[in-house]
């Protein structure tokens, strides 16, 4: 996995690559949680280059997404979901817990 | 295929999926398919990991992986802690953001995702046993 993050005006644009499951969510938990330790909530999650994400990506998500949202500060949004992992997050129903975008300029755009 | 030993860490996720994956594709599971029972066994095998031998240090959990007939079958032992299956809630996937809860997602898509998921205990150990049709 690998994580990279791309500060704008107004969100942060973070890109995450490669495989999220046990072993690699907590780096991207960090990742997400820096963000919004430096007081950024407004955050993209550019997924076009994850290969797979297990239940434990989704968690990091879930939580991030809680945070964003509290005092209507912010939101997380999702970004090019693959085809697989957008199956996996609606058979979890998660994807009504995040708005996705088809590309990272709509995403950066709408907030 | 023999049973193949990991240790009981997260780092050998990434060849438990590829060993699944393996099997499958000889099988003539789509693609779909394939990542569908890559999830299910990352699940199962995290939450072995995480739950039956959580704070046990050099543990290690038994995995098979074979076609039978046009179903494969999956199976994984451990000697760690048990757990009934029967007991974990099924998290509701319709609450809001606030009250979703993340504990028993685990669960949840290895029974959606596999046809059948079952689980024994007895004195030397846990087998889940997990099998899904090629469709």
């Amino acid at each position: 996995m690998e994580i990279s993050t791309q500060e704008f005006k107004h969100c942060d644009l973070i890109k995450v690559k490669g495989r999220v499951d046990s072993a690699t969510a907590p780096d991207f938990s960090k990742a997400l949680e820096k963000a919004n330790n430096a007081g950024r909530f407004k955050i993209a999650v550019d997924m076009s280059e994850l290969e797979y994400m297990s239940s434990a990506g989704f968690r990091a998500l879930l939580a991030t997404q809680r945070n964003c949202k509290k005092y209507n500060r912010g939101e997380l949004v999702l970004v090019s979901v693959p085809e697989r992992i957008r199956e996996a997050l609606e058979l979890a129903g998660f994807t009504e817990l995040f708005k996705t975008f088809d590309d990272t300029v709509a995403a950066v755009g709408s907030f | 295929m023999p049973k193949i030993t990991f240790p009981a860490r997260f780092e050998y996720l990434d060849e438990i999926r590829d060993l699944v994956a393996q099997t499958a594709r000889e099988g003539g599971f789509t693609e779909k398919a394939v990542y569908s029972l890559q999830l299910a066994a990352d699940e199962a095998a995290s939450n072995i990991i995480e739950h039956a031998y959580a704070g046990v240090s050099d543990a290690s959990f038994d995995i098979t992986c074979d076609m039978r007939g046009d179903s494969i079958v999956i199976t994984m032992r451990d000697t760690g802690k048990s757990f009934d299956m029967s007991k974990v809630k099924q998290p509701n996937i319709k609450a809001d953001l606030s009250e979703r809860q993340i504990g028993g997602l685990g669960v949840y898509l290895m029974r959606k995702l596999m046809d059948k998921v079952s689980y024994e205990s007895n004195s030397t150990g846990n087998m889940l046993t997990m099998t899904k049709r090629r469709g």
